[in-house]
């Protein structure tokens, strides 16, 4: 039967997709408890840059293997300068402002990257297959598949574990995880909180524009893919729960498959089936799978 | 409302029933989106009041534009106040669904459940292409109103008229709701939802009551957008559209009854002005604009007003650091 | 005398800490009952849990005879058991008066209605009442974020006494109010409570108001009452003397 290995490899692959797109909100939102709205706006700027830049790159008639180089060198660019500059400008002057508010502030960065994302690269769609094609394909219960994709679930994996290994292994990781937990008592520890927030937001920003541009040679890249990325990405995180990693690529591959299931078995209900699930979710245990609940003190 | 602003608000009214009569036709077409939309916004800002934001009454707005032209093509129903009560109907007894469970979240998690359910409905809305239409959506012919079918060349005129017929006393009842124990409860709970537990009163009925008429608002903001535009489409349910209401409610400052309509009125004009001239920096002139308003001026526009009258003293909404 | 309230066996531990132990205590109708203990002691905890905000994890509660245990807090309120807090809640973004207007319309259940002004002459009145004893009145018109400190305390004991209650539990009623007016409020307060046969409960840290105001005297240690009785005996009370006066 293949149906079913399609599905689930289907699944994987686009799991491979939303977990890197979802880790970097997910990271933000536990060490700083916001939720960043323009997070999907950081992914399609790394699918930018990282295509220009590939595409740069191609022009100068460089060996071909390095331009997945220029590639990621896009994505890290765009996030490490993105990322301090957004974080020092915006987000600092609302830290103790409410939610509300805070929700407000990254919407308004939303409209603002959309249109600088159209003023610098245009309106029209950026095609960059090479990188994808370029691996050649391979043929799997009889679908055929590329080697582009399989590597993509590699490096999500790659990257979830780097990530959870740096917190759990690094002095840094260990400060994030303190802060995390409690801000308050973080502060008298003497951490420096303010920097910790520039780390933790640029590399938020760092893994968005990653997961953009990896994803680029498989999309058309046009204005509006962080319209519908940042729903998605919503969708994995409160699956897996608020400032959970783990919770993240948990979430990425229930999102994944079931939509990858209902591509084949219910096309009509693609769409809905994960934002229903985002509303199920939400409902029964708001937490997530691996968040927790916080209470107020009186 | 005191005199002074009872009697602004007439001034007001007569100037909006004046202006379809001594300006050019554009004009009155841009007011009567923007007074149909100022519904919606009236919608956002009550629920801002009780420090809840919804980026998914894109539902509620889609509900009544839909009720609309379902009702139109399938049904063959042209008589406008009939399809208007339909809508809101409709809309207000959706809110009533959802509001059920929405009333007991807060925060970002009331944020994004209204946003998921609304691009629930939003992707019904795109795949039940056999009943809605999908992406073309549903084109509507003039309504009747009151059983007159306006000619051509009145036909704008009468839409006006029959918008702002609704839209002010959509205006007046939240104006009475704002002074009610109901308004103030609502800011009540944003500031000390476990002092109005203690004080006896259910934070989730006013919660649950507010959502409902917020809903029923939306849809009558749908309802007269349908009209207005004369075309229906899946979109207002997306949650870019809820997110443009919520920025309206900004604009204008949810604080104050007058808020949502300058806010809408501002916003219909610099869109227009916008996409003609400036396509490309339109939404980015938004977010920045946005930025200024919540970080100098958490009033929204009507802050300048305030600040006419009040000598001075500002009038915030989201000045309170979180608990 | 009847018994207004009455706790059997409660307790409550937050993890492994023991906050109330075992805590068997009844309260008559009228009296003022003060409670002391050293911070952490499980006072406030003890509150919380008569007042449905926190669920023991053994125990029983009853007001007037009947069974409020886990019973939430807007319940216990609509019974006439009201609080004030240690420290103040109230409507920051409001006015003086409108707070008080929202406890009052609270009590009339009449809170919920979306379409006649909160504001009525009536109203008005017995809201500037209501703020009188606490020296509130002439500032009924502010903003909430303008009174200092100890006006913030008076208005949430304003509130909870605005509730009309028949047991009124204040949690440190006098912590952050200045000297000279500790002792006047606390006089005028209680004088209205006793015209009103309402039973006051009251947790204090300072031994010259609860010496002078309190008929009895509970002592809190680690979560149980280590003393029970007049406010002599008990401060007299070396083990409670130790623990808490320190």
């Amino acid at each position: 039967m293949t149906v079913p290995i399609a599905i689930l490899l289907d699944g994987v692959l686009y799991a491979a997709v939303l977990f890197l797109l979802a880790a970097g909100l997910t990271l933000v939102y536990g060490v700083m408890r916001i939720l960043n709205i323009a997070h999907g706006s950081l992914y399609a700027l790394g699918a930018y840059t990282g295509t220009a830049l590939v595409l740069a790159y191609l022009s100068t008639g460089g060996p071909e293997p390095l331009m997945y180089l220029a590639l990621l060198a896009g994505a890290v660019l765009a996030g490490s300068i993105v990322g301090p500059l957004v974080e020092r400008l915006l987000l600092r002057p609302i830290y103790a402002r409410e939610e509300v508010v805070q929700l407000l502030v990254t919407f308004s960065l939303f409209l603002i990257l959309e249109d600088v994302m159209k003023l610098v690269w245009g309106v029209q769609p950026y095609y960059v297959a090479k990188p994808y094609a370029y691996l050649g394909t391979v043929t799997i219960a009889g679908v055929r598949y590329a080697w582009y994709q399989l590597l993509l679930i590699a490096v999500a994996l790659a990257t979830g574990v780097l990530v959870v290994a740096a917190i759990r292994g690094t002095r840094i990781g260990r400060m994030i995880i303190a802060v995390t937990a409690d801000r308050e008592i973080s502060t008298t520890l003497g951490i420096n909180v303010a920097r910790l927030f520039t780390l933790a937001f640029t590399a938020g920003a760092i893994l968005a524009a990653l997961g953009g541009a990896l994803v680029a040679p498989l999309i058309a890249v046009a204005p509006g893919i962080s319209v519908e990325a940042i729903v998605l990405a919503f969708a994995v995180v409160v699956i897996g729960g608020l400032g959970s990693l783990e919770g993240a690529a948990l979430g990425a591959l229930i999102v994944g498959v079931t939509r990858a299931a209902a591509v084949y078995l219910l096309p009509e209900a693609e769409l809905a089936t994960v934002y229903l699930i985002m509303v199920a979710v939400l409902l029964f245990r708001p937490r997530g799978l691996f968040g927790e609940l916080e209470m107020r003190r009186i | 409302m005191s005199g002074r602003e009872g009697a602004l608000a007439l001034v007001a009214a007569a100037a909006l029933v004046a202006v379809p009569l001594l300006l050019p036709g554009w004009v009155a077409f841009l007011l009567t989106l923007a007074l149909a939309k100022s519904v919606v916004v009236l919608a956002i800002a009550l629920l801002l009041r009780a420090g809840l934001v919804s980026f998914g009454h894109g539902m509620f707005f889609a509900a009544g534009a839909y009720t609309v032209g379902l009702l139109m093509k399938r049904v063959g129903v042209h008589e406008a106040v009939l399809l208007t009560a339909a809508g809101i109907v409709v809309a207000a007894a959706a809110a009533a669904l959802v509001g059920l469970f929405i009333a007991r979240y807060r925060g970002i998690f009331f944020a994004m459940l209204n946003m998921a359910i609304s691009m629930v409905v939003y992707s019904v809305l795109l795949k039940l292409y056999w009943l809605t239409g999908g992406t073309d959506g549903i084109g509507i012919r003039t309504p009747v109103i009151l059983g007159m079918t306006p000619d051509r060349e009145s036909l704008r005129l009468a839409i006006y008229y029959f918008t702002l017929a609704l839209t002010l006393p959509a205006f007046y009842v939240v104006q009475r709701f704002w002074n009610s124990a109901l308004g103030f409860v609502l800011r009540a709970v944003r500031d000390n939802e476990v002092r109005v537990e203690y004080m006896g009163t259910s934070v989730y009925r006013s919660i649950y009551a507010a959502y409902v008429l917020s809903g029923g608002l939306a849809g009558l903001g749908g309802v007269l957008t349908g009209f207005s535009v004369g075309h229906i489409v899946p979109e207002q349910a997306y949650w870019t559209t809820s997110g443009e209401f919520v920025f309206v409610a900004v604009l204008g400052g949810p604080a104050s009854v007058p808020g949502p309509l300058v806010g809408s009125i501002a916003f219909e004009f610099l869109k227009s002005y916008a996409s003609k001239y400036a396509a490309f920096t339109w939404q980015m002139t938004l977010g920045a604009a946005m930025l200024v308003i919540i970080l100098f001026m958490p009033g929204g526009l009507w802050t300048i007003y305030g600040w006419l009258a009040r000598g001075g003293r500002r009038w915030a909404w989201s000045s309170k650091p979180s608990a | 005398m009847g018994v207004v309230l009455e706790t059997v066996g409660l307790t409550k531990a937050f993890g492994g800490v023991v906050a109330v132990s075992d805590v068997n205590v009844a309260i008559a109708q009228g009296a003022v009952v003060g409670i002391i203990g050293a911070n952490g002691a499980g006072k406030t905890t003890f509150v919380n849990i008569i007042t449905g905000y926190l669920k023991p994890d053994a125990g029983r509660i009853r007001y007037l005879g009947r069974e409020i245990t886990a019973h939430p807090p807007r319940e216990i309120v609509g019974l006439g058991i009201a609080r004030s807090f240690q420290i103040p809640q109230v409507y920051t973004s409001l006015t003086v008066l409108e707070n008080v207007l929202i406890a009052l319309v609270s009590r009339e259940k009449a809170s919920l209605r979306p379409w006649a002004p909160l504001s009525t002459r009536a109203r008005e009145a017995a809201a500037l009442a209501a703020l009188e004893p606490f020296g509130l009145a002439e500032h009924a018109r502010r903003p909430v974020t303008e009174l200092p400190e100890g006006g913030l305390k008076f208005l949430d004991i304003a509130l909870s006494t605005a509730l009309g209650p028949r047991l009124l539990l204040l949690d440190e009623p006098t912590s952050g109010v200045s000297s000279e007016d500790k002792f006047e409020v606390m006089e005028t307060l209680l004088r209205i409570m006793r015209e009103r046969e309402v039973t006051v409960v009251f947790v204090e840290h300072d031994m010259d108001v609860v010496s002078r105001y309190a008929q009895r005297l509970l002592a809190f240690v680690d979560g149980k009452v280590v003393a029970d009785g007049t406010p002599e005996d008990v401060l007299a009370d070396p083990g409670v003397r130790k623990a808490v006066l320190g």
